[in-house]
């Protein structure tokens, strides 16, 4: 087997000190080989987003190892750790993290921005990705001004424009009625199989990660081997 | 990014949420406001008692006279000594002075250092009139190498055998001259009693016309030739040795610094001689004029100070609001090198808004307020500009001002810029 694009071994994170001291995570290692589609399946609050933090190295572990396409992620220079998440990286964001005031080309070419690419080919590149989910009449609009769904689009466009080979998505289908759900999971199933982008998403809906190659169920940070609710 | 890419963007994000940016750069404005006008305050201030001062003398010159060893009071009559010449002196009634004799004159030129010595007589004309109308009283200062502030005509010229005089704003009316201008170019006629009680009349040409100052010499300045003439009308009839009787003399010297001019002092003080410059004789003046500045000064500091927490306080929250859109930016693999020169470029472009629209704003109002107050409440200090800038001094305010508002969004971003992505994103 080829080397795994993403490996962790035994990861735990710990959050705050003395009495608020919380285990988020208590011993996680998994891997991931290229162009796979896992769905991270859990309760609210058993660990889901604070792995995948982990995983797309925008935050550090307690303890444990993290190795991207086998190298381990300490070793990494930061130009390299930038570059990674600027580009080996796409991260879909829960809570979306969008710059209001900021019009949504300008939320969609901001990973360009910073891989200094030029203004020209940033909006070329951001109208493209805005096109392929049906935002790009939206373009100029103020990111505020936008629906639930409108946003959760505008995210994924915005973590899909520097062609990341890793998509991390973190409830992306949580905020949109199922039609619209859909398209959605459609548009990163599509990208999984046709441009081969290894899909790593975290959900609630089981219907939705049972079209997933791969999942991997999560309770009080630690990984189980069933499917909790099926199980129970 | 690229730095322009930082630059632009920098300015696009500060222009994006005006309401911030506003509030930020009215805070710098004020400091920026205050700063240039306690600074103007201070530079009009200045500049005035400067020309002032030197309307009174030139700084490289002593006011030399022979030392009284006996003016304390109550130390009793002082011993006749046939050498010396007494000259009536003003003041007190009683008071004399000694007088210079020639020799006394080379004695000075030979101390180190002096490179002229110019006796001065007191002439004391008994009026002044104009093409036959009244006649008025007339005091005139021989202080050499003062420079009066003119409203009109010119300096006087020492080398000219032509007599000159520049007269206080003041005899323009009452000699019966229609302005300024009208008066320059005219020639008076001076009275002048001489040793026998004759009256000479001596004629001289007004060249220029003096603004009324601050520190009061109200009589009329003259140059060598109309000196040279009053004294040797006034001198008609005197014993010849009287005409060689000085109160004083001006002693030249080429600049100095302090200790030199301090030794050519206590050598002239040693020889019997009391100089002093022109500092020591306005000396007190201009201590007073000094702790005002002072005051100013200390105003502007307090200003500046309060200015700065206002800044640092106003761009702190700012940054702090955007600890999220830092993480976001790192998230997606922006350097903390790069975070850091985008926040710190646009507090500093803040700041720079800030602070050149406060001293802008400052300049264009202190100008108007200073034409103002000169025309109105302050027209008879003729040449006071209340407030004055110097664009070397406003560059200060604006860079002080900048560079304070760049360690004040700077040191928050820097913080933030070090931060995990996901620690950042996480700040409420
Ligand atoms: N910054 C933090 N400080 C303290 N505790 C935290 C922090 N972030 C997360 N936690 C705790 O860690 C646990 C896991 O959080 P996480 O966000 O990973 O859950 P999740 O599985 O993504 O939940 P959800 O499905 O609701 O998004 C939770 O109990 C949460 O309260
Ligand atoms: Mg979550």
């Amino acid at each position: 087997m080829s080397v795994p694009i993403l490996a962790a071994r035994d990861l735990t994170k710990t959050y705050g000190k003395g009495p608020d001291r919380f285990d988020a995570l208590k011993g996680v290692s998994l891997e991931v080989q290229r162009g796979e589609s896992v769905a991270i399946v859990g309760k609210s609050g058993s660990g889901k987003s604070t792995l995948m933090h982990l995983l797309a190295l925008l935050d550090t572990p307690g303890t444990g190892q993290i190795h991207v396409d086998g190298t381990e992620a300490n070793d990494l220079s930061t130009r390299r750790l930038n570059a990674l998440r600027n580009s080996l990286f796409g991260f879909v964001f829960q809570q979306f993290f969008l710059n209001p005031a900021s019009s949504v080309l300008e939320n969609v070419a901001l990973p360009l921005k910073i891989a200094g690419v030029g203004p020209r080919e940033r909006r070329r590149r951001a109208l493209e990705v805005l096109e392929q989910l049906q935002l790009a009449d939206k373009a100029k609009n103020k990111a505020a001004n936008l629906s639930g769904g409108q946003k959760q689009r505008v995210v994924i466009a915005r973590a899909l424009v520097n062609n990341p080979q890793v998509l991390f998505a973190d409830e992306p289908t949580g905020n949109l009625d199922t039609a619209t759900g859909r398209i959605v999971e459609d548009i990163l199933f599509d990208l999984n199989r046709k441009d081969g982008i290894t899909l790593i998403t975290v959900t609630h809906d089981h219907e939705l990660a049972q079209r997933f190659e791969r999942r991997i169920f999560i309770r009080d940070g630690l990984l189980i081997n069933t499917d909790e609710e099926h199980a129970a | 990014m690229k730095p322009l890419e930082i630059l632009k963007t920098a300015i696009a994000n500060s222009v994006r949420s005006k309401l911030r940016t506003t509030l930020t750069i009215l805070a710098i404005f004020v400091g920026a406001f205050t700063l240039t006008i306690t600074n103007g305050l201070g530079t009009g201030i200045s500049n005035y008692i400067d020309s002032q001062v030197a309307a009174v003398g030139s700084s490289n010159s002593f006011t030399v006279s022979k030392t009284n060893t006996n003016t304390a009071p109550g130390a009793g009559p002082a011993k006749y000594d046939p050498s010396t010449r007494v000259l009536a002196a003003g003041g007190r009634p009683g008071a004399t002075e000694l007088a210079l004799s020639q020799a006394d004159l080379k004695s000075i030129a030979a101390v180190p250092g002096i490179t002229a010595v110019t006796p001065l007589t007191r002439v004391s004309p008994a009026y002044i009139e104009w093409n036959g109308h009244d006649k008025y009283q007339l005091s005139v200062l021989p202080l050499a190498g003062a420079q009066p502030q003119l409203a009109a005509g010119s300096s006087l010229d020492d080398s000219s055998s032509q007599s000159q005089i520049v007269l206080p704003v003041t005899y323009v009316g009452p000699l019966g001259l229609s302005d300024n201008n009208q008066a320059v170019g005219q020639t008076v006629v001076i009275g002048i009693d001489d040793a026998a009680g004759n009256m000479h009349e001596v004629s001289a040409q007004i060249v220029g016309i003096e603004q009324s100052s601050l520190l009061g010499v109200s009589g009329g300045f003259i140059n060598k030739a109309l000196s040279t003439a009053l004294s040797n009308a006034q001198g008609t009839g005197a014993p010849a040795a009287a005409k060689d009787a000085f109160a004083d003399a001006t002693a030249t010297f080429a600049p100095s610094t302090q200790a030199q001019i301090n030794t050519m002092k206590s050598q002239l003080s040693a020889k019997g001689y009391t100089a002093q410059t022109l500092d020591d004789r306005i000396g007190t003046v201009k201590t007073v004029i000094n702790a005002i500045i002072g005051v100013l000064d200390a105003f502007a500091v307090i200003a500046l100070v309060a200015a700065g927490f206002g800044i640092v306080n106003t761009l702190l929250m700012s940054v702090q609001e955007r600890t999220r859109e830092i993480g976001l930016m790192k998230a997606m693999g922006m350097g903390s090198g790069s975070v850091f020169a985008l926040f710190s470029t646009e507090a500093a472009f803040i700041g720079f808004l800030g602070s050149a629209i406060g001293s802008a704003v400052a300049i264009g109002i202190g100008t108007v307020v200073s034409r103002a107050l000169a025309r109105g409440p302050l027209s008879d200090l003729g040449g006071l500009h209340v407030l004055s800038f110097a664009p070397a001094s406003v560059a200060v305010v604006i860079i002080l001002v900048m560079v304070i508002a760049f360690v004040a969004g700077t040191l928050p971003a820097w913080r933030a810029a070090r931060q995990n992505p996901i620690d950042a994103l996480r700040y409420e």
